[in-house]
């Protein structure tokens, strides 16, 4: 049986269901990308209204559109969203999407497990989000600080579907993390070395290796407020001797880790598009490896940062500041080699280059204003206020959303086979910068002024009124170019420009093999000779691209693909719904841990169920031939 | 779990891998790399705790030479543990059995300690609600028990996948990664008896 190139969008043979079936079954590394990427998406967006929301109430003084209470569990949601649905698992999105591609991999070392991370996920977001249709959500921020989220102060039954949500998501976060550290370690391609790997693939690896240290972390404390909310454990009850800060230790020793896993994939998508559109090598490749292994070592040691203000003493407060000044160091050396990388490039100003770019712009703006709150005494006045909300949007949304909008343009068209539009992607880049920046950099000054974060509300006289009119203005604006981009996607996999198998005369792998790729990915395991491996390889003609020449950039298509010595036979993965089984029973027992034993009960019964069911199917199907 | 696309035949044959190592070797070690840290919050919590919160006196509620037996029971399940893997990879398939089944006894040995220990504990006015000293405690340990049962589950199924030809000196390997997962636990256990038991009692 031969498998024609473009699995992706083979049209079902047995109707709607038997594609539906398709896409519950899947092990395909790329579906999954693809299933992560409209999941993150549409959180993405529910995020996005839940902050449009809260800014139509801040957009005037006494403001009315929401009540306290409502304003709370907005804010509270859209940061956890933010940062758990949408920020930690950009690195799934974006592993799935192209990293067997990058590495020369037919997929990762574990389908199955893959697949039933994508379910966790899935079903973990529902959990977190369950609250608001079980009559309220959290809202005590989306660090949750124990003992404000325990039950004598919150007792609202969000507050159960954040910490549940949380530990499920932690498992999916992790379980993804293994599979491809495992695959990075074990999969690559022949002489693919380590100083070989494409930089996305080294910053996902970083990634990974925080994820598997610093989520245990947090696991441990939300099983705390866990045990302390259901069972009358008393590790955050002040009264018994319990202390507060035992939550903010272990929320920050996995939180900061946590910030370098939410922006290190974005520094992995810039440091493969800037030399692509530069037409350059990345400058100071070493570096950059040795930059990111700097950031995650120091990483695990900068935690108390965010505790400045609560009395650790000067000691404390000195070493902290020093560690936190300390890891500014390798993420200038980052700065500086993307520009050293653009300087002197023909530079193609493509949509995914102008994402880029803008990326480093605003990461530099990010960056300077946490230099200034990593000083405790400057920190002291700027904690708690819309400094800090600032600081960290310019970071999670001007460094990370930017870049993953940089990263989508760019890859998504190796997995839908078509290509986003430019004039339409020009309009959602302008929109989002310009919308961007008239959100949230007034709101530095703000800060300055004196506005607290998380409030509600604010009296006229404050004189706050201007600006913040101003910044829901610019959030609308904001909310438009978003509109444009989810149009452009829709409209690309109708209407879009076929991608050819190497639309930006790329140098990596990925750009090898035809877009979609085939199931199997790699016809033959392609040999690496060097780092740019595909770049190389075009330079010295040694192979053309596979399957139809590219856009734009003419390379003639030459001899075709070398055949190999005696075709191959591949052994897929089998596709099976029992990941997505276990995945149920897991969300079932979370759930029963909220409402009833009896429901716990089930959802084990299911999950033990799927265990042995995996223990049992053979993973592999029969041989696919991979050429006719 | 699976193995990867395999170049050819089937599921015996493993796919050459870049660092030779079995794909779920590399996952174990990792696993337990990251299990370090979960434990390492629980233990850095109890510590943490115990330095500084009035709480039951431990050194009066513990009972050191049952503890120090229930160890000892521990260690040695490590022994037959690696007297199972020797003897699948040597291809001695009965007498593997013998040394899983006895793994497999000696861990459900240890956890009806923990249970024996967990009641005389509460009947003592020590428990999980009575301050955060006694919230840490049980935490941890029982944490711990529930690595031991998942180990025991793992062990007493290979047990029977044995006798079903599922495990043969080809995929020895399965055996040799629930040994890893069962020394890791053990030396976790040796850890937590040192903080915990030993110096924990003489803190406050
Ligand atoms: C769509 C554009 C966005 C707008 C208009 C927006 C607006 C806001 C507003 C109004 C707040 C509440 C401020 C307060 O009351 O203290 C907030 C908080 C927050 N936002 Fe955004 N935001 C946007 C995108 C993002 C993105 C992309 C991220 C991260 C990936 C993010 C992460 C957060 C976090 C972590 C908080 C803190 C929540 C808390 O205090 O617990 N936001 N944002
Ligand atoms: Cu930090």
């Amino acid at each position: 049986m031969a498998v024609s190139a473009g699995t992706l969008r083979r049209p079902a043979e047995g109707g709607l269901w038997s594609t539906v079936w398709e896409w519950l079954t899947t092990v395909d590394h790329k579906r999954i990308g693809l299933l992560y990427f409209w999941t993150v998406l549409f959180w993405f967006l529910l995020a996005g209204v839940e902050a449009l929301i809260l800014r139509l109430q801040l957009a005037r003084p006494d403001a009315g559109v929401l009540t306290p209470a409502v304003y709370n569990q907005l804010y509270t949601m859209h940061g956890t969203l933010m940062v758990f649905l949408v920020g930690t698992p950009a690195a799934s999105v974006f592993a799935n999407m192209v990293l067997p591609l990058m590495i020369g991999a037919r997929d990762v070392a574990f389908p199955r497990l893959n697949a039933l991370s994508y379910w966790v996920f899935l079903f973990g977001g529902i959990l977190l989000n369950a609250g608001w249709l079980a009559g309220g959500a959290f809202d005590v921020g989306w660090t949750g600080y124990a003992n404000m989220s325990t039950r004598p102060f919150t007792q609202s039954i969000g507050a159960n579907f954040w910490v549940m949500g949380l530990i499920v998501l932690g498992l999916s976060t992790m379980a993804s993390a293994f599979n491809f550290l495992v695959t990075i370690i074990n999969m690559r391609a022949p002489g693919m070395t380590l100083m070989r790997m494409p930089l996305m693939v080294w910053a996902l690896t970083v990634v990974f290796i925080l994820v598997i240290f610093a989520f245990p972390v947090l696991t441990v404390a939300l099983i705390f407020l866990w045990f302390d909310r259901f069972y009358g454990t008393r590790f955050f009850d002040v009264a018994a001797g319990g202390n507060v800060f035992l939550w903010q230790h272990l929320f920050w020793v996995f939180g900061h880790p946590e910030v370098y896993i939410l922006i290190l994939p974005a520094f992995g998508i810039l440091s493969e598009v800037i030399p692509t559109f530069s037409r350059k090598p990345i400058f100071g490749y070493s570096t950059m490896v040795l930059a990111m292994g700097a950031i995650a070592f120091l990483g695990f040691s900068v935690w108390a940062h965010h505790m400045f203000t609560t009395g650790m003493g000067p000691v404390g407060n000195f070493a902290f500041s020093l560690s936190t000044m300390l890891i500014a160091i390798p993420t200038g050396v980052k700065v500086f080699n993307w520009l050293a990388t653009m300087w002197g490039g023909r530079i193609r100003w493509r949509v995914p280059m102008l994402f880029a770019g803008a990326t480093v712009l605003l990461f530099i703006l990010g960056g300077l204003s946490g230099m200034m709150h990593a000083s405790p005494p400057i920190d002291s006045q700027q904690q708690d206020t819309y400094f800090v909300v600032a600081h960290f949007h310019y970071v999670l949304f001007g460094g990370l959303v930017m870049a993953m909008f940089a990263g989508v343009y760019y890859w998504l068209p190796k997995l839908t086979g078509r290509l986003l539009d430019e004039g339409l992607g020009k309009w959602h880049f302008w929109l989002t910068f310009i919308g961007f920046n008239l959100t949230f950099f007034p709101m530095h000054i703000l800060g300055a002024l004196g506005m607290p974060r998380r409030i509600y509300t604010y009296p006229a006289e404050a004189g706050w009124g201007g600006l913040n009119l101003l910044i829901t203005i610019g959030a609308y604006i904001l909310a438009l170019g978003i509109l444009v981009f989810a149009y452009n996607l829709l409209r690309s996999l109708r209407k879009g420009e076929p991608a050819g198998s190497d639309p930006w005369d790329g140098r990596t792998l990925e750009w090898s093999i035809p877009s979609p790729p085939p199931e199997y990915n790699f016809e033959e395991i392609p040999v690496v000779h060097g780092r740019d491996a595909w770049w190389e390889q075009k330079r010295q003609r040694r192979v053309a691209p596979v399957g139809g020449g590219s856009n734009g950039d003419p390379h003639a298509p030459g001899e075709g693909h070398q055949p190999g010595p005696g075709r191959e036979v591949i052994h897929l993965p089998k596709p099976s719904i029992i990941p997505l089984v276990l995945a149920l029973g897991l969300a079932v027992a979370g759930v029963g841990t909220i409402y009833h034993p009896a429901v716990i009960a089930l959802g084990l019964a299911i999950t033990i169920g799927a265990i042995v069911a995996w223990a049992i199917e053979p993973p592999l199907q029969g041989a696919v031939h991979s050429k006719e | 779990m699976e193995k990867s696309l395999t170049p050819h035949g089937h599921e015996a044959v493993h796919p050459p891998t870049t660092t030779g190592e079995d794909h779920r070797k590399v996952l174990m070690w990792l696993f337990l790399a990251s299990d370090v840290l979960f434990f390492g919050s629980l233990i850095a919590t109890f510590v943490a705790y115990a330095q500084r919160v009035p709480h039951t006196p431990l050194h009066e509620v513990f009972n050191i030479p049952i503890t120090s037996w229930s160890a000892f029971v521990l260690l040695m399940s490590s022994v037959t543990m690696a007297l199972a893997v020797w003897s699948a990879h040597s291809g001695k398939m009965g007498l593997m059995r013998i040394y899983l089944l006895a793994t497999v006894l000696l861990g459900v040995h240890f956890l009806a300690d923990q249970g024996y220990e967990f009641y005389h504990f509460t009947l003592d006015g020590f428990t999980p609600r009575v301050n955060p000293v006694g919230s840490a405690f049980f935490t941890l340990t029982g944490f711990h028990g529930a690595h031991v049962t998942v180990g025991v589950l793992w062990l007493f199924s290979l047990f029977l996948a044995s006798f079903r030809g599922g495990i043969t000196p080809k995929n020895a390997i399965w055996v040799e990664i629930a040994g890893l997962y069962w020394h890791f636990v053990d030396v976790v256990w040796i850890v937590i008896f040192a903080v915990v038991y030993l110096i924990g009692a003489s803190f406050y």
